[in-house]
C-alpha cells in the first residue's frame, strides 16, 4: 500500500526549493546607532534553506533533526500556517500560493496539523463538542443537526468516550488531550496530517497507545503523514521514508530500512549511533562533539563540518549538493564524490 | 567486596496531605545502592520516582511528609535528621541533578559565584582555591574555555551546557551519591549522549554511586547496573538490568518494554498497556496495576506482597511472568 509504487503515483504534497527566513528588524535605537556608524545589522535566521520534498499518497515520511534544525518550520509551511519566503508548496500538483480561494480552502482543509503540546493547542474555554465540531460545521462538512452524531463518531474513532463531549480540555489527561487534538484534525476529513512531535510529551505506555492509533487511522482513513520527531526510535517504527535535516537543510533522505541499515551521511551515522536502545547494556556512550551551531551564524560550506569526523578542506568552503547516490537515496556529502 | 551499601532505603513512605485527601506519592519502596553502583529508578509520571529522590535529600515540602520507613546513608539514618545536619550533607555527600538545570542555577549570579559559594558552604577553602576547583570541574564535564564560561550568566548557555554546569556543581564536593532526576529528558539525542557519557565517566573515575531517575527504559539500559521499576508509589520490580529487561516478572514491566518502539518489529502494532496511571488520591486497596493488567484475578484485590526471586531480585505480583531457568545466577 505504501513504499512500493510511490514513484508511479503523483505526490500529494510537494515542497519545491522552499526557504524560510525569519528577520529580526532593527528597532529605533538600533537604527540610530547604525546611522552613527555602529556595527548593527538585521539578524536573519535561515530556518529552512532551499528544501525540496515530495510525499506520495499513503506514505508516512519521518522528518528528523535536532532542535533548531527547521523541521517544525517546514511542517508549519506544509500545513499552510506559515508562508515560505521563497519556493513553493504544491498540493496535488498545484502551487498553493496561486490557487483560487475555493481551491485554497479545500487544500487547507485537506492538510491538518497535530501539535506537540495538546494543552497549548486546544482552546481551554471550549467544550470538546465545539473543539471537534466547530470546524466541520463552519466548512459545511456536516449539517448542524448532525454535528452531535458526527462528533460522537470521531471521538470513538480516536478512542475517547463520547460522553466526554461536554467537558473542557483541562479535565483530560495528557494522552486523552492528544487524542482530542487528533480528533479535531480528523473532523474536517483531511488527507494529509502533519504530526509535529505529537508523542514527545507523553509517557511511554501512552505514547504506544497514540502510535497505535496513528497506524490504525492510517489504515482505516487512507491517511498520509508527515511525522516530525527527534525520536529516531519512533520514526523508525512508523515511517516508510525518513528525511534527516541539519540546520535548515536536508542532509539525507531514503527508505527507512536502508537508512537504519547503512546510513550514508556522517550526521545520520552519528545520530543513529546515539539512539539509546533496550538491547545495548552497559554501553560506552561515545557522543559526537559539540552542539548544533546557532542558525544565526551557520558554519560555511557543509553546515556539519565542525562536528564531522571526516571533514576535509572542501567541506569548509563548498556546500555539498543533495544528490541521488542510489535510486531513491539522496545524501548531501562530499564523501560521495570521491 | 563487602562494602556496606551507600544507600539503603527501607519501606519509605512519603504522603501529601492535601485538602482533597491524602496522596500516597511513595508508599512502601525499598532499595539499596551499592558503592559505585548505578541504579535506574524507572516509572511514568506520577509513579513517585522524583518524590523518592526528594525524600532522600529531605527536600519534601509541606503538605508532603516522610511518614514512614528508613533511609540509611553510609549506615547513618537520614529520616528525621535535623535541618542543619541535612544541609551539611546536601551538596557535599549527596548531590542532586534536576531535570531543569535552571532549578539548580541562579539566573542573576555568575557561574563562578555560584560554584565558589557551593564549595565554601561545605569546606573551608580560599576563593582562589575554590576558583581553581570550579575551573577544573567545568573542564571535566567537557566545557571548553572554562575561564570565559565561569564569568558568564546561566542565560548565556544552551540547554545542554547548562545541564553540564549543573552536573559540574553537583560534582564539586566529590559526593558519594548523586541523584539525577531525568537530567537528559529535555535534551536532543546528541546532547543526551554527551551527558550520559560524562555521567558514566565520572562515576567510574570517582567511584560515586548514582540513582538515575527516568521514564525512559532505553536510557537506563545502557547506563544502569540495576533497575527498580516504580508504579503508583511502589517498587513493583527490581533486579539487574539484564534480569529486568530480558526476563521481566511484573506485567507492568512487560508492558513498558513492549511499548518501546525500537524493540518491536517496524510497522507492527505496539504492545500497549490499556488505560492510564491511576490517581494516587484515594487509591483503592489491592494491586494498583490490576485495572490495566492482563493477568489480574480475584486475589489482586489484596495488596500483593514483595516476593523475592533470588538475590537482589524482587517483584510485587501474584502472577509474575515465569523466569527462565538460566536466570538463577546473580
Amino acid at each position: 500500500m505504501s513504499g512500493a509504487g510511490v514513484a508511479a503515483t503523483a505526490p500529494i504534497i510537494q515542497v519545491d526549493h522552499v526557504t524560510k527566513r525569519f528577520v529580526k528588524h532593527l528597532d529605533l535605537a538600533a537604527r540610530i546607532a547604525q546611522r552613527f556608524g555602529a556595527d548593527v545589522r538585521e539578524e536573519v535566521v535561515h530556518a529552512v534553506d532551499r528544501v525540496s520534498l515530495a510525499v506520495a499518497p499513503g506514505e508516512v515520511v519521518g522528518l528528523v533533526g535536532e532542535s533548531g534544525c527547521g523541521k517544525s518550520t517546514l511542517g508549519r509551511m506544509v500545513a499552510g500556517i506559515l508562508a515560505p519566503s521563497e519556493g513553493h508548496i504544491l498540493y496535488r500538483g498545484r502551487r498553493t500560493a496561486e490557487m483560487t480561494r475555493e481551491e485554497a480552502r479545500r487544500a487547507a482543509l485537506a492538510v491538518q496539523m497535530i501539535f506537540q503540546d495538546p494543552f497549548a493547542s486546544l482552546n481551554p474555554r471550549l467544550r470538546v463538542r465545539d473543539i471537534v465540531g466547530e470546524a466541520p460545521l463552519v466548512h459545511g462538512v456536516v449539517k448542524r443537526e448532525e454535528v452531535d452524531e458526527y462528533v460522537d463518531g470521531i471521538l470513538v474513532q480516536c478512542g475517547l468516550d463520547p460522553s466526554y463531549k461536554r467537558r473542557y480540555p483541562h479535565q483530560f489527561s495528557g494522552g486523552q488531550r492528544q487524542r482530542l487534538g487528533i480528533a479535531r484534525a480528523l473532523a474536517v476529513k483531511p488527507e494529509f496530517i502533519v504530526c509535529d512531535e505529537s508523542v514527545a510529551a507523553l509517557d511511554v505506555s501512552i505514547q504506544a497507545q497514540i502510535l497505535n492509533l496513528f497506524m490504525d487511522l492510517r489504515e482505516s482513513l487512507d491517511l498520509t503523514y508527515l511525522f516530525i520527531s527527534h525520536d529516531l526510535g519512533v520514526v523508525e517504527h512508523l515511517s516508510d521514508r525518513v528525511v534527516i535535516m541539519y540546520l535548515g537543510r536536508v542532509v539525507e533522505s531514503v527508505e527507512t530500512e536502508a537508512l537504519f541499515r547503512e546510513p550514508n551521511h556522517p550526521y545520520t551515522q552519528a545520530l543513529l549511533r546515539e539512539v539509546p536502545r533496550l538491547e545495548s547494556r552497559h554501553s560506552r556512550f561515545l557522543p559526537i562533539e559539540g552542539e548544533i551551531p546557532s542558525p544565526l551564524d551557520p558554519p560555511s560550506g557543509c553546515h556539519f563540518h565542525p562536528r564531522c569526523p571526516h571533514a576535509m578542506a572542501r567541506c569548509r568552503s563548498e556546500q555539498p549538493a543533495l544528490q541521488e547516490i542510489q535510486s531513491g537515496w539522496w545524501s548531501a556529502c562530499h564523501l560521495n564524490d570521491g | 567486596m563487602t562494602h556496606p551499601p551507600t544507600l539503603e532505603v527501607t519501606d519509605l513512605q512519603t504522603h501529601f496531605f492535601t485538602k482533597a485527601g491524602v496522596v500516597k506519592a511513595v508508599d512502601g519502596i525499598s532499595f539499596t545502592v551499592g558503592k559505585g553502583e548505578v541504579l535506574g529508578l524507572v516509572g511514568e509520571s506520577g509513579s513517585g520516582k522524583s518524590v523518592t529522590g526528594f525524600s532522600i535529600l529531605g527536600l519534601v515540602d509541606p503538605p508532603g511528609e516522610v511518614v514512614g520507613g528508613s533511609i540509611r546513608f553510609q549506615g547513618r539514618e537520614l529520616a528525621g535528621l535535623d535541618d542543619e545536619a541535612m544541609r551539611r550533607l546536601r551538596g557535599s555527600k549527596i548531590a542532586m541533578i534536576f531535570q531543569d538545570p535552571m532549578m539548580t542555577l541562579n539566573p542573576v549570579l555568575r557561574i563562578d559565584t555560584q560554584m565558589i559559594e557551593a564549595m565554601q558552604a561545605h569546606a573551608n577553602v580560599s576563593r582562589a582555591a575554590a576558583y581553581d576547583r570550579a575551573r577544573e570541574a567545568l573542564t571535566r564535564v567537557g566545557i571548553a574555555s572554562p575561564d570565559e564560561r565561569l564569568r558568564a550568566y546561566p542565560h548565556q548557555f544552551s540547554g545542554g551546557m547548562r545541564q553540564r554546569v549543573a552536573i559540574a556543581i553537583a560534582l564539586l564536593n566529590a559526593p558519594d551519591l548523586i541523584i539525577a532526576d531525568e537530567p537528559t529528558t529535555a535534551l536532543d539525542v546528541t546532547i543526551q549522549a554527551q551527558i550520559l557519557h560524562e555521567a558514566q565517566k565520572l562515576c567510574e573515575e570517582t567511584g560515586s554511586s548514582m540513582i538515575w531517575i527516568t521514564h525512559d527504559l532505553t536510557v537506563v539500559a545502557g547506563l544502569a547496573d540495576r533497575i527498580c521499576v516504580m508504579y503508583a508509589g511502589r517498587d513493583v520490580e527490581q533486579g539487574t538490568v539484564d534480569q529486568v529487561l530480558d526476563a521481566p516478572l511484573h506485567p507492568y514491566t512487560h508492558g513498558l518494554i513492549g511499548s518501546v518502539p525500537s524493540r518491536n518489529r517496524r510497522g507492527s502494532r505496539l504492545e500497549q498497556i490499556p488505560g492510564m496511571t491511576p490517581s494516587l488520591l484515594n487509591l483503592p486497596p489491592g494491586c494498583p496495576f490490576r485495572a490495566r493488567c492482563p493477568r489480574a484475578a480475584e486475589e489482586c484485590l489484596r495488596e500483593p506482597p514483595l516476593t523475592r526471586h533470588g538475590e537482589g531480585r524482587s517483584a510485587r505480583c501474584f502472577h509474575p511472568h515465569e523466569e527462565p531457568a538460566a536466570e538463577a545466577v546473580t
